[in-house]
């Protein structure tokens, strides 16, 4: 055997990327806590700066442990390229501004994480750029809504908090057919359930803060080049495709071809905008997901199970997941999502907002929490949290009427996670 | 001829080559070509570059040629780099066979493929890559690019 076969998921997520320290033989990817990194000489610096050699200058840039966990995330995503930074919102800025303008816009999914939809409506028109929200479900309409200054599309693969699941391909082949790329949240389906670049997005973000990381311990986010976008089919992206002044100007996508995303999100994104992710951070999240597809088998047997005891309780309206045959979105999930529909659905209470409140107070084993991908169990009643900003009528868009709650299931015993619930939604309802 | 060669033989070609005419060079420092031909020199690989337009000047110690005929014959090219349009590749292709007895490998940059040129090569026992960049590559096999976060493919429990 001269070729190896290609390595399994497993595999990858423990492998990818890591190697044993070539100064120490330390087998565990090691924490580099630095922030300078010495020269050969003058010649490597300037090599180094002109983008000629690939090094480590500044941890600003670049850090030998989170480039272990780029590599390993691009990897596992089926990408060329990762570049970390902060947070998942640190990740969205990261894959626009290579895209974006003033005057341009992004067409982007009405079933957003509501930080997200936030981010979209009001703060990026700052930077003069804007966001047009549509109906995923209504082709037509995301068709429509591309317009010529339109620069790129964005949805969550499982939409939080919904359990709505993006028809990935159909959209991706209207991005694909307006010349723009396709960006897809997978924070809460996780590479393990979804491969978004599979399906046909160009670029993948994530909250790597969730499941990767998975132990609810440090944030981060991240942002995966497919490497399949022609940057110069049109004059649209012109910081890729033409000589960049913030560059000494350099053309990207001509000197670097399929890698000229990551590059740029570093040389230009890491540089610039310095939302760096830490080196700490960047080991937490590699030791998260060396489980990852343990801890997601676990997460989805879970939700299935919690899901399907709550939609046949008395005292629960309906139950948004994916996973369940009363879904809407079940064959799509099925066809898209085979190993499971994500541990991240809503519920209805009867009873409306008060009995929300009273059943989240009344849980002993979930935590009240604004987070999600936790092994822990997580309640949120999100009209009154994470969606708070939105008026009723994106709330209810959202997935996140007032008489609902998310839940994010963890990967403790199903039945005791039952046990919590019933206990609390008699007390709620009576 | 081929679009996805395999890690071996890509190491293969970038292991035994030792001399690299590099056609299409350019003196503008942020021109892709000029970064290869710096790059390649620096680890160690001998560049000759070739430019009509710059014929007669130096480029990292090298004299520049007008084409890859007026090579001297004492040095063995093993490898043609490619950095013209696809479309002009066959002649360059044709010269480099005439040319260049020692030629082993001929190589076209990102987004240069010519299939009649590939094939000509071919014919004479040469290896062909195209639509690829041979410090990218080396830079992925050796490890380098695993500093920047991509995707080198590369697993190894070995120091």
């Amino acid at each position: 055997m001269t070729e190896r076969p290609a390595f399994g998921f497993e595999t990858l997520q423990i492998h990818a990327g890591a190697r044993p320290d070539p100064a120490t033989g330390a087998r565990q990817t090691p924490i580099y806590q630095t922030t300078g990194y010495v020269f050969r000489d003058a010649d490597h610096a300037a090599a180094l700066f002109n983008l000629q050699e690939v090094g480590f200058i500044y941890s600003r840039l670049t850090n030998p442990t989170i480039a272990v966990l780029q590599e390993r995330i691009a990897t596992l995503e089926g990408g060329v390229g990762a570049v970390c930074c902060s947070s998942g919102h640190a990740a969205q800025l990261m894959a626009l501004f290579p895209l974006m303008a003033p005057g341009r816009n992004v067409v982007a999914s009405t079933r957003l994480y509501g930080g997200t939809l936030t981010q979209f409506s009001q703060t990026i028109k700052r930077f003069g750029w804007s966001a047009t929200f549509v109906d995923f479900d209504d082709t037509d309409a995301v068709k429509a809504a591309i317009n010529d200054d339109t620069r790129a599309v964005f949805c969550e693969s499982i939409s939080n908090p919904g359990g709505y699941v993006t028809d990935i391909p159909v959209i991706a082949e209207i991005a694909d057919a307006a010349g723009v790329p396709l960006i897809v949240d997978n924070t809460t389906a996780t590479p393990y359930l979804c491969n978004p670049i599979a399906q046909g997005a160009s670029l993948v973000v994530h909250s790597t803060t969730k499941y990767l990381t998975g132990n609810g311990t440090v944030t981060g986010g991240c942002v995966v080049d497919s490497g399949k976008f022609n940057w110069s089919a049109s004059d649209k992206f012109p910081s890729l495709s033409q000589p960049e002044p913030a560059y000494h100007g350099l053309k990207f996508h001509e000197t670097f071809g399929e890698l000229a995303f990551t590059f740029h999100g570093i040389a230009i994104g890491l540089r610039d905008l310095g939302m760096t992710m830490n080196p700490q951070a960047a080991h937490y999240t590699l030791m998260g997901i060396e489980t990852l597809s343990l801890r997601m088998q676990r997460h989805v047997e879970n939700a299935q199970e919690v899901a399907q005891w709550l939609e046949a309780d008395p005292r629960v309206e309906y139950v948004t997941y994916a996973g369940l045959e009363s879904s809407p979105y079940n064959a799509r999930a099925k066809a898209l999502y085979p190993k499971g529909a994500g541990a991240l659905f809503t519920f209805a209470v009867k009873g409306g907002y008060d009995a929300c409140v009273k059943l989240v107070d009344s849980l002993e084993l979930f935590s009240h929490v604004a987070n999600l991908g936790d092994t822990r169990s997580l309640i949120i009643h999100s009209a009154s949290t994470t969606h708070r900003q939105l008026s009723e009528e994106q709330q209810i868009a959202a997935g996140a009427a007032p008489n609902v709650v998310r839940l994010s299931i963890g990967i403790e015993t199903a039945a005791d996670l039952i046990a919590d619930l019933d206990l609390a939604l008699t007390t709620a309802t009576a | 001829m081929t679009d996805n060669p395999s890690d071996n033989l890509l190491r293969k070609i970038l292991t035994e080559t030792k001399v690299i005419a590099l056609v299409g060079v350019s003196m503008n420092s942020v021109r892709p070509s000029y970064f290869v031909a710096r790059y390649l020199s620096l680890k160690n690989f001998r560049v000759i570059p070739v430019n009509p337009g710059q014929a007669g000047k130096t480029l990292f110690g090298e004299e520049i040629y007008a084409s890859l005929a007026d090579i001297p014959k004492d040095i063995t090219v093993d490898m043609v780099d490619v950095f013209r349009r696809s479309e002009h590749v066959p002649p360059i292709v044709e010269m480099a066979l005439a040319e260049l007895p020692d030629l082993k490998t001929v190589w076209m940059q990102i987004g240069v493929r010519n299939a009649e040129a590939a094939a000509m090569a071919e014919a004479k026992g040469i290896q062909v890559i195209q639509n690829r960049c041979p410090k990218i590559e080396y830079q992925r096999l050796y490890g380098e690019l695993r500093m920047g976060g991509f995707n080198t493919g590369i697993i190894s429990s070995k120091l």
